[in-house]
């Protein structure tokens, strides 16, 4: 806990001293007062349709927002949308989950200091019928597989979401070129996927903390379990964070997005982070904090100093 | 602005909202809606008046365009003044994305269309004689036209709550330029009934989603009705 604390002062003080000197250069050193001098500004957050939708954010931004006296705007675009939106300038930070898009993002130049912040998991959910059998499978491969093979109703977010880009994975495991007319795509968020999935009686792949929100209204059920509760690691959903890289976009407002990054990796918000539950479960997993180093999540996946070619 | 009836709808219905969130996103779509509509009819009437009472070449060009405009997609307005605010679009130092005004731009477009054609074919429809008998009473070219635009008034009150109603339930650009935004406390931003309905859908929650679609035909139709009701009292003060 003292490790915790200290590297918690070393991200605020980092974010502080930033924001500070970054400030100062603009106003003069003027605003030496109580408030830091980014109070007053507004910090873009784009981020994922599940992070928003199941009220996470609405429920710890006001402690970051007092502490600094700034406002964030949270953006709710899915993960492709989110990033691009950030690789045009348009916001400061990205928060988002599809670990494959992040690396591009940061190979282009585009997103820097990126850091791990926290995790659920995703499941497989449909009918309790279950008519293609998949039930308590192991493997997640293995069930997409079965899906395909019995030809059952599949609804797809194919919108390009950190949802849709695992599905994509999993079919690629499975060995399946999905199509045909048991395969949907809906070119929606998870809420609009799950309830048209309950509607047909179909498949579908959730993200654990948005099925939880819904469950309640719907008759689907999960048939095969993510890694949080025994399931295969494919199905693991991390979360990642990143400020938009100020030397691409002048106009990115870089010191408050590492104010925000110190804040939300800090032993506060994680806490909270891990305090949230809907219907008494809890959605996410915080991860922003390890005793040991973990260098990969600053770099693009598999990214060494020996490989450094790319 | 109908601040009264603003004030009052949300005690109709019992709300599973936050205090203030209902009314704060009532208030931004009005905001916005309003502004959109006010600027497109301070510049649709003159473009119609111009439209309709002298020649130019190109005419029948210009009354295609607008034509086009009235069936004209707002997602793709919404793309396109995206692709103007954004940070790598021409404006884009002004840092517009994600603000009401980048709303109000993309609404101004969408409603300037059907405000400019019904207000042609409202002023075109006024007798002839009201202008022969405006010019030989000595008007000036104004008088002329504001004798036209009195006689008119029906016919425009009825293009302006077209565009109001083209504006106010439009989602698509508002959705893209404005971001759906609202502050930690549940107060809107850029957020409007359209958008806070998609939102819900996309959560589920089709019977929040219900009440704010009652919430959004509620204020269409009180709108309506006050634009209706003052032209009928500027009927019997005439």
């Amino acid at each position: 806990m003292p490790i915790q604390r200290r590297k918690f002062l070393a991200a605020l003080g980092t974010g502080a001293v930033a924001s500070v000197a970054g400030c100062s250069q603009i106003t003069g050193g003027s605003g030496s007062g109580d408030q830091p001098d980014v109070a007053g500004q507004t910090l873009t957050l784009t981020t994922t349709t599940s992070t928003y939708d199941t009220g996470l954010l609405d429920a710890i931004h006001p402690q970051f927002e007092e502490m600094y006296g700034v406002t964030v705007d949270a953006v709710a675009q899915g993960t492709g949308a989110a990033l691009e939106t950030a690789r045009n300038g348009d916001s400061d930070i990205v928060m988002v989950h599809a670990r494959g898009l992040e690396d591009e993002f940061m190979r282009n130049g585009y997103g820097i200091n990126r850091r791990d912040l926290m995790f659920n998991d995703f499941v497989i959910v449909g009918p309790e019928s279950d008519p293609a059998g998949i039930e308590g499978m192991d493997s997640a491969a293995e069930a997409f597989a079965t899906i395909a093979e019995e030809q059952a109703a599949f609804v797809s977010r194919g919108d390009n979401s950190g949802t849709h880009t695992k599905e994509l994975n999993i079919w690629e495991e499975a060995g399946v070129e999905p199509g045909g007319d048991w395969y949907q795509e809906i070119g929606a968020g998870m809420g609009e996927a799950l309830n048209n999935a309950n509607q047909q009686g179909a498949y579908t792949l959730s993200d654990r903390g948005t099925f939880i929100s819904q469950r309640s209204e719907i008759d689907l059920t999960i048939l095969v379990q993510g890694p949080i509760e025994g399931g295969p690691e494919l199905l693991e959903n991390p979360y990642g964070i990143m400020a938009v890289n100020p030397a691409v976009h002048g106009n990115a407002n870089y010191d408050l997005a590492m104010a925000y990054i110190g804040w939300i990796t800090s032993p506060g918000a994680q806490d909270a982070i891990a305090d949230y539950t809907m219907n008494g479960e809890q959605l996410f997993f915080p991860r922003a904090l390890s005793e040991d180093p973990d260098f990969q999540q600053y770099v693009p996946e598999g990214w060494s100093s020996d490989s450094s070619s790319e | 602005m109908p601040l009264d009836p603003v004030a009052l709808l949300p005690l109709f219905v019992e709300t599973p909202f936050q205090e203030g969130y209902v009314r704060s996103i009532i208030v931004v779509s009005l905001y916005v809606s309003c502004t959109a509509v006010a600027l497109s009819t301070l510049f649709s009437i003159p473009v119609a008046l111009v439209m309709g009472f002298t020649d130019f070449p190109g005419q029948q060009f210009v009354k295609s365009v607008i034509n086009t405009g009235m069936g004209f997609p707002s997602v793709v307005v919404g793309l396109v003044v995206l692709f103007m605010v954004s940070n790598q679009g021409p404006l884009g130092a002004a840092d517009l994305i994600f603000t009401k005004e980048a709303m109000i731009m993309s609404q101004f477009v969408l409603a300037t269309p059907p405000i400019t054609a019904i207000s042609l074919a409202a002023l075109k429809s006024v007798d002839e004689n009201v202008r022969d008998a405006a010019r030989v009473l000595g008007g000036t070219r104004l008088d002329v036209a504001l004798v036209v635009i009195k006689e008119a008034r029906y016919g425009i009150a009825t293009a302006v709550l077209a565009g109001f109603g083209r504006a106010i339930s439009e989602v698509g650009s508002v959705l893209i330029v404005g971001g759906n935004i609202t502050s930690a406390d549940g107060i809107s931003q850029t957020r409007t009934l359209t958008t806070a309905i998609q939102l819900e859908a996309r959560q589920g929650q089709y019977d929040t989603a219900m009440i704010l679609g009652a919430v959004l035909v509620a204020l269409v139709l009180t709108v309506n009705a006050i634009v209706v009701r003052l032209g009928d009292e500027g009927a019997m003060n005439r």
